[in-house]
């Protein structure tokens, strides 16, 4: 959230630049006072338990902290367990879906919701409702709708298609899918309103532009509305994104990483490996990895997005 | 005059503090019926015959959920008065840390060293001399429960060994019976694993992975017939999608199923169900191949505290815990065996005699839990679990992966 603060204030920076460059730091110096126990609690919280982890996960370390180093012991045994290598892969395959699922329907539904339909209000009350409940709730939920005997399956066989077979959650192949459709139903509602807010404020002026100039509306959309609603998508993108990452909840409501070991994810393999298993070390090492793919991804992306405001 | 009243009012109140009633918040996993029904007895136990109220923390989702919630809330300052865990290894960091309560002087109270049977149980709450948690059942893995029903049904006699039970499972196919319940949690699939291993490669083997970590024996040719057998037994536990052990035990209830390889504990849900040993299921120790018994069960740990009156609840329930009253009522509820040889249950049916006839022949081995740190355990969750959710991993694969983590464990 922070960057996409930085993203609204960067015009007005750039704006009083050149003259008063220098004194830049002395503006506003009594509100930047007035921050300094806050900034002091994010560098001291969030750079100083990052450091701390990381540093521990060099250690051989139990249930409890101890300074007992192993050097790379850790990564080593984490990079050979298969369950890591499994929960990597299903990360990404949750995510890939996740991101592209998540930003097309949204949008599908906030422009559907734009079109001044009746009772819009009551449609964008159902579409947000999911998101009002937890992650847990959300997996027991669809793990009753997708329990094979009482479930989807279920109802249709007894409508007499009784050779019909939907059982994601017990397929080691598709049991990830059945996450991403629970994920789906319960994130989609925010990005929504996200978009429809968006939608809102684009001027009506543009409308009716393109209608004069006989442009069809979906050509209206993807041509000239989605490139003007691109700090909105990219409030979307940080939001679904860091949604993903956190992935822990659902699956431990909706298939406690089964069956066997095909729905793990490296959030509940650090879970497991810290408390479960009482290695704190391996715990540490993991998260690390975790970490470490985020800030790959995420520096070059944020450099690019936002450092290239300067030039302009 | 007023003075008085005063002094009156004042050491009234010095006098009901000291009788002070304190809330135990006591955190368990045991939440399926026969758990539930037995963890109220132990409430019971507490709420009449003390001063203090037993709040009850239950978390679902078994052990492996459960202690995750409970070793945070340790760490993180906030512990319950009293929590389960399966003594062993599992608490040892907590005790080195000064974190567990010292129970030493509760125990020599109530001569816990005497009556405690089997000894090993009360050696595996002891660390450096000193014992730290209160045992409360013995819990055995080496059980296969069968339903007389459903052997019934497919035209078989209910078998005495895993043998004939394996020469059953085609012919209970045919009949439309699962052979074998499995739930789909990982501790389930490695628990059987170790069952099986027991029982058709020996105790002496299984002594020599488990608590001298050989390798070379994990590699050997008896090993490799426990993961073939193993793998046999992937095969029968086909079509039944079931997660909790209650559930799987709740298909062979109703008949669906024709077996389960489980402990003790899901005796506790035949007898919610209304079913009696020898008529309507039975059950085999050591799956009817080996006459032994693990002496692995629950047992209660209470957290430091720094409270004065809090530790002296802690210690007046660890001493009603091991109590002859609560110990026949809970334990017959649950379906588990007293912590000690003195008391007499009040329903003994078949199977618990026999579980109770092997205890008294010293038939008794280390549970997992006191030979394998939480770690190895947890690493060997997953393995058999990816083995047994994965067509086409092998038995080799299986049983080397499996060498592996021996070779590493601590």
């Amino acid at each position: 959230m922070a960057i996409a603060d930085d993203s609204g204030r960067a015009p007005a920076n750039g704006g009083t630049r050149g003259a008063r460059r220098p004194m830049r730091i002395f503006r506003n110096l009594w509100s930047k006072i007035a921050l300094l126990p806050m900034i002091a609690t994010a560098v001291i919280i969030f750079f100083g338990g990052t450091i701390w982890t990381v540093v521990y996960s060099f250690t051989s370390s139990g249930l409890l902290p101890r300074r007992d180093w192993v050097g790379l012991a850790q990564y080593e045994r984490l990079w050979s367990t298969a369950k890591w290598i499994i929960s990597i892969q299903n990360l990404a395959l949750y995510g890939f879906f996740s991101l592209i699922f998540t930003l097309v329907i949204g949008f599908v539904l906030a422009a559907l919701l734009d079109r001044k339909i009746r009772f819009e209000d009551t449609f964008r009350t159902i579409f947000l409702y999911p998101f009002a409940l937890s992650f847990i709730v959300t997996g027991l939920v669809w793990q009753w709708i997708l329990n094979p005997e009482f479930g989807v399956q279920g109802v249709v066989r007894d409508l007499g298609w009784t050779s019909f077979t939907f059982n994601p959650l017990n397929d080691p192949d598709i049991v990830m899918f059945g996450l991403l459709i629970a994920g789906l139903w319960q994130g989609t509602g925010l990005i929504m309103c996200i978009m429809l807010a968006g939608m809102r404020g684009i001027d009506d002026d543009i409308w009716k532009a393109s209608r004069v100039d006989g442009i069809p509306a979906w050509k209206t959309y993807v041509k000239i509305i989605i490139p003007m609603m691109r700090p909105v998508f990219v409030t979307s993108v940080v939001l679904i994104a860091s949604g993903i990452i956190k992935l822990y909840d659902l699956v431990v409501a909706q298939t406690s990483g089964g069956p066997g070991i095909s729905s793990e994810v490296p959030a509940k393999y650090v879970m497991q490996a810290m408390f479960g298993g009482q290695n704190l070390g391996q715990g540490f090492a993991a998260s690390t990895m975790m970490l470490l793919s985020v800030v790959i991804i995420l520096v070059p992306w944020a450099l690019l997005e936002f450092g290239g405001r300067k030039r302009g | 005059m007023k003075l008085t009243t005063k002094l009156l009012a004042a050491s009234a109140i010095v006098s009901a503090s000291s009788a002070y009633a304190v809330d135990l918040e006591v955190m368990h996993w045991w939440t399926s019926g026969g758990e539930a029904a037995a963890v109220n007895e132990l409430a019971k136990a507490v709420n009449e015959n003390t001063e203090h109220n037993w709040i009850d923390g239950a978390i679902a989702g078994g052990g492996d959920t459960a202690r995750p919630v409970m070793v945070s809330r340790i760490i993180g300052g906030d512990p319950p008065a009293a929590f389960q865990f399966n003594h062993g290894l599992q608490a040892q960091e907590l005790i080195e840390a000064g974190l567990m309560l010292d129970l030493t002087d509760v125990a020599e109270a109530e001569g816990w060293e005497d009556m405690v049977n089997p000894a090993s149980l009360l050696d595996a709450c002891t660390y450096e001399g000193r014992v730290y948690c209160a045992p409360v059942n013995i819990h055995s893995w080496q059980w296969m429960w069968l339903s007389n029903g459903a052997f019934e049904e497919a035209g078989l006699e209910v078998p005495e060994t895993w043998t004939e039970f394996v020469a059953d499972a085609d012919a209970l196919r045919e009949a439309g019976i699962v052979p074998l319940a499995m739930g789909g949690q990982s501790w389930q699939q490695n628990g059987s694993f170790g069952v099986m291993a027991v029982a058709l490669a020996g105790l002496d083997n299984l002594l020599a992975v488990n608590r001298d970590k050989d390798a070379s024996v994990v590699r050997g040719e008896a090993y490799g017939e426990v993961f073939q057998a193993f793998a046999d037994a992937r095969e029968m536990a086909e079509g039944l999608d079931v997660q909790d052990w209650n559930q799987a035990t709740n298909a062979v209830i109703t008949g669906t199923a024709a077996a389960q390889i489980m402990g003790d504990w899901a005796q506790g849900e035949f007898a919610v169900a209304g079913m009696t040993a020898g008529e309507d299921y039975s059950c085999l120790p050591g799956l009817g191949e080996i006459a032994i018994l693990d002496t692995g069960g629950d047992a209660f740990y209470f957290p430091v505290t720094g409270d004065p009156e809090i530790e002296a609840a802690q210690k007046e329930m660890a001493a009603l815990l091991l109590s002859p009253e609560v110990q026949v009522a809970f334990n017959s509820v649950k379906g588990s065996l007293p912590i000690r040889g003195d008391v007499d249950l009040t329903s003994v049916n078949d199977c618990t005699q026999k579980g109770l006839d092997l205890l008294a022949n010293g038939d008794t081995m280390p549970s997992g839990n006191q030979l394998l740190s939480p770690d190895t355990t947890t690493q060997l969750n997953d393995l058999m679990t990816e083995f047994w959710n994965t067509p086409s991993m092998t038995a080799e694969d299986a049983q080397e992966r499996y060498a592996q983590i021996i070779e590493s464990a601590n």
